[in-house]
């Protein structure tokens, strides 16, 4: 089913969707959305099953002419959207009819906002997903960032009997102060007086920051002078934050499989959204946290999200 | 040889869902056999609550879901695997022949390669076409096999500045390592040849020919042979 016809792609809006598991192995990054709290909620709010493919759009929103009856929703940064000139809320979903057409503009707050829709938008799965992954030319939109003209599918679906909305209560707030909380290590050993420094210092993100990961600038993270230069490649997991040869961090994201410096921390799962929600010039500290903890907050996490999942469901 | 696996194996805490396995401290072909023998004894009977096992140089990293599992039964339980190792059938490698074009357009780096090693191109060539190289990796980018048993004449190091696009199937050296750019990428390695297999396929149902562990020869061909068998999409 034809549902939106691209009349303006925006500054890099892909489909993605849960991510693609299991083929790490063969140097293939799991992808899928960067925010997946606010990509799961944006499913919710349309009544989807969890896992269909939506849209991330980020900094600058695409302008789209509905060509299909479809409820839609909206979740993550605000982008001032518009449904013809009628302002539509993040965090809510609403109808829409052929005709139409829905325009996203520069974003407010947070980076990057996602869209869903009844079905979910429908591309061919590869390798188990429908997550675009830029730099390997699959998934998603043929591999790509939307492009003027180009037509995208949604699945069947049942259209909602009243629009919903997420409780205030649940929508995070994008803040320009942002703290992480990371695990040290897996080489937290590599550094002395770098990892005080680490956890005692403010990082700013950088313009150079994408899916692949956020490159921060700030005071220099020094290695132990009797340490190897760098590591033995080894895989990453999103959330690591490498030390560079230029002494600055980077934390590596979902469109990377591995590595070959020392890694000073983690981000906690829990935590990646704010991540994906910063952009260059937001300022980033750094909070040791221990592993324990890390799985109350995880757990916290994921019941809170079933909590919404329900509350949307009844709605 | 000095026994490059560590007596005890080192377990590394890698944020809230991941733990890394470190088998030894060296790029090295028994510590990178013990590696894939524990992924593929792992595989066959995969600990609750794993959700991917990714094998590296000397490491595998294990993505687990921290509701079903924890660090500790998750270390309990590739110990044990460990101690079970020699029940385990790791299924013998495979040798994968590889064609290559070398030099010319296709390798524009061959006679730096040859000259920082004070021999001629041919024998660049002779030389890489050699050996067969074990597969100790594949990452970096979809299908890039990382080889270990570059013969010392070879080694180069990586370019000052990267290329901003290297051509998909370009054979590629950078120190002690070769390997191929089996999807165009950025990439800072040497440039000696290229393949016109295709060894990347999202679209396959075994999206790359080989896995880790397994053995690759480079096998010189002719620029006519490389537009053929380009022509026929051919996969190994």
């Amino acid at each position: 089913m034809n549902t939106f016809l691209v009349l303006t792609p925006g500054s890099y809006t892909t489909v993605q969707d849960n991510g693609r598991y299991g083929y790490q192995q063969m140097g293939v990054p799991v992808s899928g959305a960067l925010d997946l709290f606010s990509f799961k909620i944006a499913n919710f709010l349309v009544g989807n099953p969890e896992g269909c493919a939506g849209l991330e759009v980020s900094i600058a929103g695409p302008r789209l002419t509905v060509l299909k009856e479809a409820d839609v929703s909206l979740a993550g940064a605000d982008m001032e959207a518009k449904l013809n000139s009628k302002p539509v809320e993040p965090w809510t979903s609403f109808r829409v009819t052929p005709g139409d057409v829905l325009s996203f503009y520069q974003v407010r707050s947070g980076c990057r906002a996602y869209m869903a829709v009844t079905g979910g938008i429908d591309t061919p799965e590869v390798m188990g997903s429908r997550a675009t992954y830029a730099g390997g030319r699959f998934g998603g939109y043929h591999g790509r960032p939307l492009k003027k003209g180009d037509i995208l599918k949604r699945g069947k679906g049942r259209l909602l009997n009243s629009p919903k909305h997420l409780h205030s209560e649940y929508r995070p707030r994008y803040l320009s102060e942002i703290v992480l909380r990371a695990i040290a290590g897996p080489q937290d050993f590599y550094f002395r007086e770098g990892l005080e420094i680490f956890f005692q210092s403010v990082f700013s993100v950088s313009t150079r920051s994408d899916r692949m990961g956020y490159r921060l600038t700030g005071p220099e993270i020094v290695q132990r002078e009797d340490m190897p230069k760098s590591i033995i490649s080894e895989p990453s997991m999103p959330g690591g934050i490498q030390i560079s040869p230029d002494r600055q961090p980077i934390i590596l994201l979902v469109e990377q499989t591995m590595g070959g410096y020392a890694k000073i921390a983690t981000v906690i799962s829990t935590d990646i959204p704010n991540i994906a929600q910063a952009i260059p010039g937001d300022s980033i500290q750094f909070e040791k946290m221990s592993l324990e903890t890390a799985h109350v907050l995880y757990r916290e996490q994921q019941n809170r999200m079933l909590e919404i999942a329900k509350k949307l469901a009844e709605q | 040889m000095r026994n490059a696996l560590f007596k005890n194996t080192h377990f590394r805490i890698v944020g809230d869902r991941g733990l890394l396995v470190e088998y030894g401290n060296a790029i090295d072909p028994v510590v990178n056999l013990k590696v894939r023998a524990i992924s593929v004894a792992a595989g066959k009977n995969m600990p609750p609550g794993v959700l991917e096992i990714v094998p590296a140089y000397r490491s595998l990293m294990i993505l687990y879901d921290p509701l079903v599992t924890t660090p500790a039964d998750l270390q309990n339980a590739f110990l044990s695997i460990e101690k079970k190792l020699q029940d385990t059938v790791i299924p013998a490698p495979r040798t994968i022949t590889i064609p290559v074009c070398y030099g010319g357009e296709f390798g524009p780096d061959i006679e730096v390669v040859a000259e920082s090693n004070g021999i001629s191109t041919p024998d660049v060539i002779r030389l890489h076409s050699q050996p067969e190289y074990i597969i100790y990796m594949i990452g970096f980018s979809p299908g890039f096999p990382f080889l270990g048993g570059l013969p010392e004449a070879l080694h180069t190091p990586r370019l000052k500045t990267p290329r901003t696009a290297v051509p998909q199937g370009s054979v590629a050296i950078a120190n002690e390592q070769t390997g191929i750019y089996s999807v165009e990428s950025p990439g800072g390695w040497q440039l000696i040849g290229r393949t016109p297999l295709k060894l990347f396929d999202s679209a396959r149902s075994h999206p790359i020919p080989y896995h880790p562990g397994d053995l690759i020869r480079f096998v010189p061909i002719s620029h006519e042979k490389y537009f053929q068998l380009l022509e026929k999409e051919s996969t190994p």
